[in-house]
């Protein structure tokens, strides 16, 4: 029989793998740089788009040109929440493309494992393609999303941890369902779009929809960023909020991926999965 | 039998009452429906069938890739079902239905392995790896531009970068020309004298079971229909090869008719 691990043992072991793929990730990634450009490309476009929007519109209404800022910073955070969630499942999907989940999950890698490996590459993408859009709002639109100070990473956290959730939900419902659930990877965040508050406050939505929105974390985190852009004031309160419910749709977001992954171990999905 | 199976009685797989159903209650297909076997310690040990027989079933139950609907494995003493991130790290096993990441090189493929493995020196284990099994020159292209027998010898590097105690091969020399698969074979055979590492493999090729396979078990629709040395099953059913004993079997004919335990 195998020596049973220390704690301490079984951790540094843990690590070793997390490291290992995000090895196998890095790789990949630094060795193709169409792939570097495609993760600054779009968020570029997009900041691009709504910097010369808020510039029409700053003109136009007092709101806009009161707090400059506030649908770039806006854009600038839904879309590292979208890259975050888009990244969990690319990462993931990576393993599918190249039929490779049947050797991981043969080796001792355990499906935590994986999951944490492919959260940590999602958030490195975002990283890797928000930061030089951010530095490009500051030169073309003289807006720095920086200048939300401490604040800026609790919402950015917050919105990485949601991601988190619902990216490895749908990495989960992939591996379950096969390639044939692919595109839920590019339109699983946008559901909830309408009920993020991203660009509009909580308050214009229907009562019924408001309740949603206030189930949801990126409601909290928007509307404490229009506070702190056009009020001036910091709302811890919707700070606090945001990460308690990101806690319980992180656990279920896990929770799913790994009940997704007994069902696929079930149905013999693990191996040959591929294109 | 020869003289390591003799040696080492105490045995490295343990599988009892193994099934797995599919589909509904009302419409079940039995993939694998209750096979019992041992495999001795050091020993080699062929799973011979045709397509459908339920070989590649069996195996992806035996790493845990697929949930069994009943019955238990043990390997190396550890209850799979139960345990099995205990022993994974002195298993691995190489198929034709997996593949390593096209776009990352052949060594940055091992180096990944290399770390899930918690291989020390891995740059030197790869290295020697590649000399082994003589793709030094292969070693910083990406895997996907490899030929068909190229990849199978580094999916191989790969089943032995962790210097497996139980290897689990499914067709292990699928797409190599005679003269590499000869080789390979070689290989396996030094390892095991070496490592006296236990080996279960899939196969449809008669010489190589022959050639490396201390036991075969034979399968149809699911189940064992017959097990032995391969010079003991020739015998049993009059037969010159092993290859004629096993389209007795898919065919149902000749001796297998009578002897098998399932209906042909």
């Amino acid at each position: 029989m195998s020596t049973p691990l220390t704690l301490s043992q079984d951790i540094s072991c843990s690590l070793q793998r997390i490291f290992a793929m995000l090895r196998r990730h890095w790789y990949l990634l630094a060795g193709s740089w169409t792939r570097i450009v495609e993760l600054i490309y779009w968020p570029a476009v997009q900041m691009i788009m709504w910097g010369f929007l808020t510039q029409f519109l700053a003109s136009k209404t007092s709101y806009v040109a009161q707090a400059f800022g506030v649908f770039l910073a806006g854009m600038m955070l839904w879309d590292s929440m979208f890259r975050v969630q888009l990244g969990v499942a690319i990462s993931f999907l990576e393993e599918m493309w190249s039929r490779n989940l049947g050797n991981l999950f043969v080796s001792p890698l355990r499906p935590g494992e994986f999951a944490t490996s492919v959260l940590m590459m999602g958030l490195l993408r975002t990283l890797v393609g928000m930061i030089p859009v951010s530095i490009m709002a500051w030169i073309f639109f003289d807006f720095s999303v920086y200048g939300m100070g401490l604040a800026l990473a609790g919402f950015f956290f917050s919105l990485v941890m949601f991601g988190w959730a619902i990216g490895v939900a749908v990495c989960g419902l992939i591996m379950r369902h096969g390639l044939g659930a692919e595109s839920a990877a590019w339109g699983a965040m946008f559901l909830i779009l309408p009920v993020a508050a991203v660009y509009y406050p909580v308050a214009v939505l229907p009562a019924w929809l408001q309740m949603i929105a206030w189930s949801l974390p990126p409601a909290y985190v928007f509307e404490g960023m229009r506070a702190l852009l056009v009020d001036g004031v910091l709302r811890s309160d919707l700070l606090i909020g945001a990460f308690a419910l990101n806690a319980l749709y992180l656990a279920l977001g896990f929770w799913a991926f790994l009940a997704f992954f007994e069902a696929a171990r079930r149905r013999g999905q693990l191996l040959g999965q591929g294109e | 039998m020869d003289d390591t199976l003799t040696r080492t009685v105490q045995p490295a797989i343990i599988v009892a009452g193994l099934a797995k159903t599919y589909g509904d209650t009302d419409k079940p297909v039995h993939a694998v429906a209750g096979i019992d076997f041992h495999v001795p310690a050091g020993s080699v040990t062929a799973l011979l069938g045709g397509n459908g027989a339920g070989k590649t079933t069996t195996i992806a139950m035996l790493l845990g890739l697929l949930k069994p609907t009943a019955g238990s494995i043990r390997i190396l003493d550890t209850d799979m079902l139960r345990d099995r991130h205990h022993v994974l790290p002195r298993l691995n096993f190489s198929s034709p239905y997996v593949d390593l990441p096209h776009r990352l090189t052949v060594r940055q493929n091992l180096m990944v392995f290399a770390g899930l493995y918690a291989v020390s020196n891995a740059g030197k284990r790869i290295e020697q790896l590649a000399e082994e099994l003589n793709f030094a020159s292969l070693l910083d292209r990406p895997a996907g531009a490899l030929s068909a027998g190229q990849k199978t010898r580094v999916a191989l590097a790969k089943a032995l970068i962790n210097q497996p105690d139980v290897l689990l091969l499914d067709e292990p020399t699928a797409s190599l020309d005679p003269d590499t698969a000869d080789w390979v074979r070689s290989l396996l055979e030094k390892y095991r004298a070496e490592r006296g590492v236990t080996i279960l493999l899939a196969s449809h090729n008669m010489g190589e079971v022959e050639r490396l396979c201390d036991q075969v078990l034979m399968m149809k629709q699911g189940r064992i229909v017959d097990r032995g040395t391969a010079p003991a099953l020739v015998a049993k059913y009059g037969r010159q090869t092993l290859e004629q004993v096993f389209l007795d079997i898919a065919r149902g004919q000749g001796k297998a008719a009578e002897l098998s335990e399932v209906p042909l």
